[in-house]
């Protein structure tokens, strides 16, 4: 199982989305943004969190505009898995393979805690390993993670069970408390919360592991 | 461009006084030109010379077998084992943070992590010790939001974990807020890098970002007491990038990694003057710079503005000649300047060429080894009056006082604003004690810790200075790690007066007992004086930042009490109430003496502590608040009520040092109290951990209530 893990120079958690999907058992190959390929055979991409371009404009919307970008969006439209989180989430939805934008979180502060999660659907290859309804925890820190888009976005997305997450306790502010959606294919994720920093009891709970164990069975039997 | 005549009034405002004027004559035998001045008066004020503190500082214990590199480098270099380094520093950025509170606070986190990384370190960790004036202070609210907005807005971006620090209000920080910035960095300790120069005709390079004109005259700035023309000295605020400074981090370890670095150094306060006059004079060597040849971000920069910018994220390094396209590849891959600025030269000579002027011929060396020093007058600080007499208080009021005050309150609004969690390594988040984060890849881990009571070293700068040490090494004690050195960031008021200078040297002799004792040597530090609004002082803050580390995850202490639970003090309880935070909270009486600290029962405590980490669930030092605070948080933090047994004000709240609360299943509480007879240390059983209610001394509170108002006392005192 072949994941390809993109650096932007403001990645930040690059290293650690690496580091999970070598845990759930992935063969992980490192990509740069001037990158204009993904390698040979990439099952899955990784856009980790971090500033990719400093963010100092809306996040994400210079990511979204860069070479790899273009390769990740081909990969997608062929039908390979990609996994967006936090700052890798608001570049999925910058380049539109996920509807709906982030914004500034409702408090305007940035927020650092773990946070209880609901998973709303078990089907994708991400959230397999779990049931609709069942409670994970992951670390969330972002600054703007509050999800919104239009009523009709809303609607298609509860209408074709495309919600992957929702909050319990709304820290952000989102929308129908959403924290992570699935595109009409259910191979394209993007989620705020932070799965990759959840993979192993010291870092205070291990429930990301779910995800990626989940994600790597699941790619297998397609 | 004609440069403005040398006056006295142009002298007197660069800081530098008549008889350091009349030192300059005598070394370059001639009247300076104004670059050359600009360029004296950045090497000679006191935040870059340490001129009134050296005497003192070296009188620091700096070294032991854990020592590879301690202080005068941009970072001290400690060894955790398996031929790894921790390297680390605190620094202050009190008067930008005054400022302007989002980029003074955003520029000293940047600041701190290139000292770490421009030795090789990839950063791991950091912390902010920061002081406040009183929230109901007209400038407060605005000042602890901006600060730490931009603590978080910096090291989030750059992609640090902030796992600690303080926050602490007192109406002395009104006009002087002060702001610590620590950070560590790992690296492999045969491959740290130094800033001496070798090598006659190398290449000086010139890294990272375009040189504006912010932050010109910065360093003079902050040598200098506040008055009300402080809104005036905005523009020598510099502005920071956190995206820059991740790129710039990223690019310098690869060039690092590429055998292309003879010496590096970062631009920190005064920029190009201190980094390129740093690399000469540790090497031995002079330096020649070619100023067309600096990336410039504004047109018609000076050869005064270029030397004294202190523009962020820039970093000056000596290169190896036959490594230049190597080199030029790297930073060209992250986007980032890369410019053949200069050379070093043979002669002790530092010159600066600007198009075909020579705006600055001076002996490098006479720059930073013959720099002022003084030997400040002092007087010995007197011993403090006695404390009068204390009333017993009700002690459930008596702990609502400390939790609803914003410097003993749940701090969440701070922590949660800084990421806590990039890296995926932190085993220990902000909130209580010593923040943890494990070593990548390996069984180790490291803890770090902030401490100083600041009441404390006003008393008593002697025992202060002590417990600000002892603390800090309880504090790592308590997670299970094993102190391993500190860095010392001395925040004090104008030396020119000696009940200032004596309160410095007091805390400093206190500092140096304690880490000789505690075996935790300076390896690093930063001195911050002048901390005075219109002639009134801060009070005395000489901020300890140490770091512990933990061979495997095993030896850490990090659990909760569980219902049922026993709690106890390891350490003798006297009930010591002179300068405690209930007599400030409570009484709003700053009196009596700083609690004496007795070293050697620090070290047996926190040996004893250490050996029987596995009989304890959880453990929490005594200090601020005494027993009934810490008890409190730890049983709060748990979800737990609490109930304590020992009576009267002075056994809740007195702040007796060489103390630990422990929380201990009953089951094991024998083979405790046998370990620690066999030792010879004291423990007592002081009570109970379980229920909804708190219990202190038979007056009894909701758990719920009283987390109300720990938890939202903070936000309400600054306005959310």
């Amino acid at each position: 199982m072949k994941a390809a893990v993109i650096t932007f120079p403001g990645s930040n958690c690059d290293r650690d989305l690496a580091t999970a999907f070598e845990k759930a058992g992935a063969d992980v190959t490192r990509v740069w943004h001037k990158d204009t390929a993904l390698p040979e055979g990439v099952d899955v991409v990784g856009v980790p969190g971090g500033f990719s371009f400093g963010d100092y404009l809306r996040c994400g919307a210079i990511a979204a505009r860069s070479p790899i970008a273009a390769a990740m969006i081909r990969h997608a439209e062929r039908g390979g898995y990609v996994l967006g989180i936090c700052n890798g989430f608001q570049v999925l939805t910058e380049t539109g393979l996920l509807p709906g934008a982030l914004m500034r979180n409702a408090g305007l502060k940035f927020i650092c805690r773990r946070v209880d999660l609901r998973v709303a659907t078990a089907d994708s290859a991400f959230t397999s390993g779990w049931a609709a309804g069942d409670a994970v925890r992951f670390p969330i820190a972002h600054h703007d993670g509050n999800y919104t888009a239009d009523p009709e976005t809303l609607a298609r997305l509860r209408g074709e069970d495309r919600v992957a997450f929702t909050y319990l306790d709304n820290p952000n502010g989102s929308m129908e408390d959403i924290a992570g959606i699935l595109s009409a294919n259910r191979r394209v994720l993007g989620l705020m919360p932070h799965p990759e920093r959840a993979v192993e009891e010291a870092q205070g709970g291990a429930d990301g592991m779910g995800l990626f164990r989940a994600l790597l069975g699941g790619m297998a039997l397609v | 461009m004609t440069e403005p005549e040398i006056t006295p009034e142009l002298i007197a405002a660069h800081g530098l006084k008549p008889d350091e004027y009349q030192r300059i004559l005598e070394i370059i035998g001639r009247a300076p030109t104004f670059t050359e001045l600009g360029i004296f008066s950045a090497m000679w004020n006191e935040h870059c010379s340490y001129k009134s503190s050296k005497k003192w500082l070296r009188t620091l214990p700096t070294t032991g077998p854990q020592v590879i590199c301690g202080p005068g480098e941009n970072a001290g270099v400690v060894d955790i084992g398996d031929g790894q380094a921790v390297i680390f520093k605190m620094e202050s950025h009190n008067h930008p943070s005054y400022i302007e509170p989002y980029q003074g606070a955003a520029t000293g986190v940047g600041g701190i992590l290139r000292d770490v990384f421009t030795m090789g370190a990839r950063p791991i960790a950091a912390m902010n010790a920061l002081s406040f004036g009183v929230p109901d202070h007209p400038k407060t609210a605005h000042i602890v939001k901006g600060v730490v907005e931009g603590i978080g807005g910096y090291g989030n971006a750059f992609g640090v974990p902030t796992v600690g620090g303080e926050v602490r209000f007192h109406r002395a920080y009104n006009g002087n807020c002060l702001v610590n910035a620590f950070a560590a960095g790992l690296a492999d300790a045969d491959r740290i890098f130094y800033s001496a120069a070798s090598g006659v005709g190398m290449p000086v390079v010139y890294l990272g970002a375009k040189t504006g004109r912010d932050g010109v005259g910065g360093a003079t700035m902050a040598s200098a007491e506040f008055d009300d023309t402080i809104e005036e000295k905005r523009p020598t605020v510099q502005v920071g990038d956190p995206f820059t400074e991740k790129r710039l981090l990223e690019a310098c370890l690869e060039l690092m990694a590429s055998d292309s670095v003879i010496s590096i150094q970062d631009m920190g306060a005064a920029g190009l003057t201190c980094s390129a006059v740093e690399m000469g004079d540790k090497g031995d060597l002079g330096i020649r710079l070619q100023l067309d040849a600096v990336p410039q971000r504004e047109a018609n920069m000076t050869a005064y503005e270029m030397m004294l910018s202190e523009s962020q994220e820039r970093m000056l390094m000596v290169l190896k000649p036959e490594k230049e396209a190597v080199a030029r590849a790297i930073f060209e891959k992250w986007d980032l300047d890369f410019a053949i600025v200069g050379e070093t030269i043979p002669e002790d000579r530092f010159l600066i060429l600007h198009g075909n002027e020579v705006k600055a011929d001076l002996p490098l060396k006479a720059l930073s080894g013959t720099a002022p020093e003084y030997d400040r007058p002092w007087i010995e600080t007197p011993a403090a009056a006695p404390l009068g007499a204390v009333p017993e208080v009700d002690p459930i009021e008596g702990l609502k006082a400390l939790i609803g005050s914003p410097s003993y309150a749940h701090k969440a609004w701070v922590w949660e604003q800084y990421d806590s969690q990039v890296m995926a390594d932190t085993v220990r988040a902000p909130g209580l004690g010593a923040g943890v984060v494990r070593v990548h890849g390996t069984p180790k881990a490291l803890a770090f810790t902030s401490d100083v009571t600041p009441r404390y070293v006003k008393a008593n700068p002697f025992e202060g200075g002590k417990q600000a040490v002892a603390e800090a090494y309880r504090n790592l004690t308590a997670v299970g790690a094993k102190p391993l050195a500190t860095t010392d960031n001395m925040n004090f008021g104008n030396p020119e007066k000696p009940e200032i200078m004596g309160q410095f040297v007091g805390a400093i002799k206190g500092i140096g007992a304690a880490v000789a004792a505690l075996d935790m040597p300076i390896v690093s530090g930063n001195v911050s004086l002048y901390n005075e609004t219109d002639g009134v002082g801060i009070l005395p803050t000489p901020t300890i930042g140490a770091v512990g580390l933990l061979t495997s995850l095993d030896e850490l202490i990090a659990g909760q009490p569980e219902e049922g639970d026993l709690a106890l003090v390891i350490g003798t309880t006297a009930g010591h109430l002179g300068q405690s935070a209930l007599l400030a909270e409570m009484f709003g009486r700053e009196e009596g003496d700083a609690p004496p600290v007795d070293l050697e029962a620090e070290k047996r405590h926190g040996e004893f502590l250490r050996a029987n980490r596995k009989l304890v669930r959880a453990a929490a030092d005594l200090s601020d608040g005494g027993l009934a605070l810490a008890a409190f948080e730890m049983a709060e933090a748990a979800g737990l009520g609490l109930t304590l047994t020992p009576s009267g004000t002075a056994a809740l709240f007195g702040e007796d040092q060489a103390r630990y609360l422990v929380a201990c299943a009953p089951d094991r509480a024998e083979a405790l109290q046998a370990a620690a007879e066999a030792a010879g240390v004291p423990l007592q059983e002081v009570g109970r951990f379980g229920g909804a209610t708190v219990t202190l001394a038979g007056a009894s509170a909701p758990l719920a209530d009283l987390s109300r108002l720990y938890r939202r006392a903070f936000a309400e005192a600054i306005g959310g």
